[in-house]
């Protein structure tokens, strides 16, 4: 197997506050890759490497295709689709609208597209009159995963899914990404404070700290790292 | 470092609009709607000050619609966007001047004005926009007094005068002389005003941009390139008040370098009127600045035409005192 994101010594910083200090790591193609860590310790920014929308030094490649100072919007276009810390959905725009900037890049009908998310998210498709922000924050979530398979991506960045929702919820998120990538190949790099359920998903995983990875491993054996064990899984 | 991951997550946060307002506004506008027939049924008088009303009410509505566009997308106000509309109207008249028929001159303005509203949003504002909002506001200050110079240096101070776009005749509605003007007038203004909106209801570029507008940030992220959003807005707008601008030139009869200044006054009370970042309540905003003004200086005498524009302030001063969402405002709710 490629890697098909790779990042190599990334440093990033909001203003004065430096947050990474050269983060490597690598996601094969195919897998489901979780980043653990405490607050603060950049996990959320990684993503936000990635995806551009923090500037960022030191080298991410992407299928082999350095990113450089792409934005956003251009590495959106790659195929990369990130389903941000607190989702990200338009409130005041239908759920429709939201599915429909979902597939934003894409040109041409994007009704193939809905009727695969829709097989996923069923009740999604009654709602779609209805403005996003009246959804609840369970079905918010979930409209921002639809709204990001709807870009049919090669890789998600999926961060916190697990924010605020009920077990129940979790499960089923978690359930849906795990089939998404069984069934379409799709490669996911999660972050997630949850670490026990984000290691049941993932197939190799990297600790942060303060900045740097700390860790890495495939889920087996960060699950029976005993440092681990005491600070995330607490058993 | 830990205040950068652990700053407040706006998860279960939503925006909702507040629609507890929205029927007694929806009734006030229809009593007033009712309001006004009778009265046009009543009296030729009521019923020719009312349409004159209407006529320089789509003219406010426009340009109203223009800041409008502008400043839901980056919450500033385009002071410029009235001397903007001027000078597309010169534009016009020395497109005419050159010979151009009138409507062929009409259409190629809009589009002269799309391509000016984009270079300047992409050459003046967009340097500035994430600095500050004071920077911004600034700049589009400058951009009035700029324009106001090149105008007045380009063209002189002195009156033109263009061929009326509309002819001198008029219809007669039982026993009510309408001018082709006022009806010509209404039905360009709601025919660019229906296009703006069918752009934004219904077009992907249109989708793009309301999200560029309400969340840059989430908009960037599905592949939205917000900035180039931003600036065809301002080509937009531009085009609104271009068409304000040309229908605001046959009513007062001839061509100035202060054209616009005072109906900029109006479309700003009008906007906020409306709630500021409402296109129908720029529209309806308008409307109702316009018959208002129409049918008080009609009937009170004491009030002048001199004191138009006062009467646009207090309106403008009530609406921030008693309900500054405006009629059709949202007004943030947090749900948490």
């Amino acid at each position: 197997m490629t890697a098909l994101l790779e990042l190599e010594d990334v440093e990033a910083r909001y203003g004065p506050v430096h947050v990474l200090h050269g983060i490597s790591l690598a996601v094969e193609e195919g897998s489901i890759v979780a980043v653990l860590g405490p607050n603060g310790a950049g996990k959320t920014t990684t993503l936000r490497a990635v995806s551009g929308s923090v500037r960022r030094s030191g080298r991410i490649a992407f299928d082999g295709q350095p990113l450089g100072r792409l934005g956003p919007a251009g590495v959106t276009r790659l195929g990369v689709a990130h389903v941000p810390e607190g989702r990200g959905t338009f409130a005041e725009l239908t759920v429709w609208e939201n599915l429909r900037l979902g597939a934003y890049t894409r040109r041409g009908s994007i009704q193939p597209e809905l009727e695969r998310v829709f097989s996923y998210f069923p009740w999604l498709s009654d709602r779609r009159r209805q403005e996003a922000g009246t959804l609840s924050g369970g079905e918010q979530q979930m409209l921002a995963l639809a709204r990001a398979f709807v870009l049919r991506p090669r890789l998600l960045l999926l961060d916190e899914p697990s924010l605020g929702l009920a077990p129940v919820l979790v499960a089923e998120l978690f359930r849906i990404v795990r089939q998404m990538n069984k069934d379409e190949g799709l490669t996911v790099l999660i972050v997630e404070q949850n670490a026990h359920l984000a290691l049941e998903a993932a197939h190799a995983g990297y600790v942060l700290e303060a900045g740097r990875v700390v860790l890495a491993g495939t889920s087996e054996e960060l699950q029976a790292d005993d440092s681990i064990r005491r600070s995330y899984l607490g058993y | 470092m830990a205040t950068v991951e652990s700053s407040p997550r706006p998860s279960f946060r939503s925006r909702r609009t507040d629609v507890g307002s929205l029927p007694v506004v929806l009734v006030l506008l229809l009593g007033a709607a009712i309001f006004l027939l009778v009265g046009c049924l009543q009296s030729t008088n009521f019923a020719r000050l009312t349409v004159e009303g209407l006529a320089s009410g789509a003219v406010y509505s426009s340009l109203a619609l223009a800041l409008v566009l502008i400043y839901r997308a980056t919450h500033v106000i385009n002071f410029a966007q009235g001397e903007l509309a001027m000078l597309t109207t010169y534009v016009a008249y020395q497109l005419i001047q050159w010979g151009l028929p009138y409507w062929g001159a009409f259409f190629a303005t809009l589009a002269i004005s799309f391509a000016l509203g984009l270079v300047l949003e992409v050459a003046l504002i967009r340097p500035v926009l994430h600095r500050s909002v004071i920077a911004t506001v600034i700049v589009t200050v400058g951009l009035f007094i700029l324009i106001d110079g090149v105008v007045n240096w380009v063209w002189g101070a002195d009156l033109k005068f263009m061929p009326s776009p509309f002819g001198n005749g008029a219809f007669n509605l039982g026993g009510v002389a309408i001018l082709h003007l006022y009806v010509g007038m209404l039905a360009v203004v709601a025919a660019s005003v229906l296009l703006v909106w069918a752009l934004f209801r219904f077009t992907k570029l249109g989708l793009g941009m309301r999200a560029a507008a309400v969340r840059p940030a989430a908009a960037a992220l599905v592949g939205v390139r917000v900035d180039r959003m931003l600036a065809i807005g301002w080509g937009l707008a531009a085009v609104l008040g271009a068409v304000a601008g040309l229908m605001a030139e046959p009513s007062q009869l001839f061509l100035s370098p202060t054209l616009m200044q005072s109906i900029l006054v109006y479309a700003f009370a009008a906007a906020v009127l409306g709630g500021l970042e409402s296109p129908a309540g720029a529209v309806v905003g308008g409307l109702t600045i316009g018959v208002s003004i129409s049918l008080v200086i009609g009937y009170v005498p004491q009030i002048s035409s001199e004191l138009q524009l006062p009467f646009a302030f207090l309106v403008l001063l009530i609406v921030l005192l008693v309900k500054p969402s405006g009629l059709f405002g949202r007004r943030e709710v947090r749900r948490v």
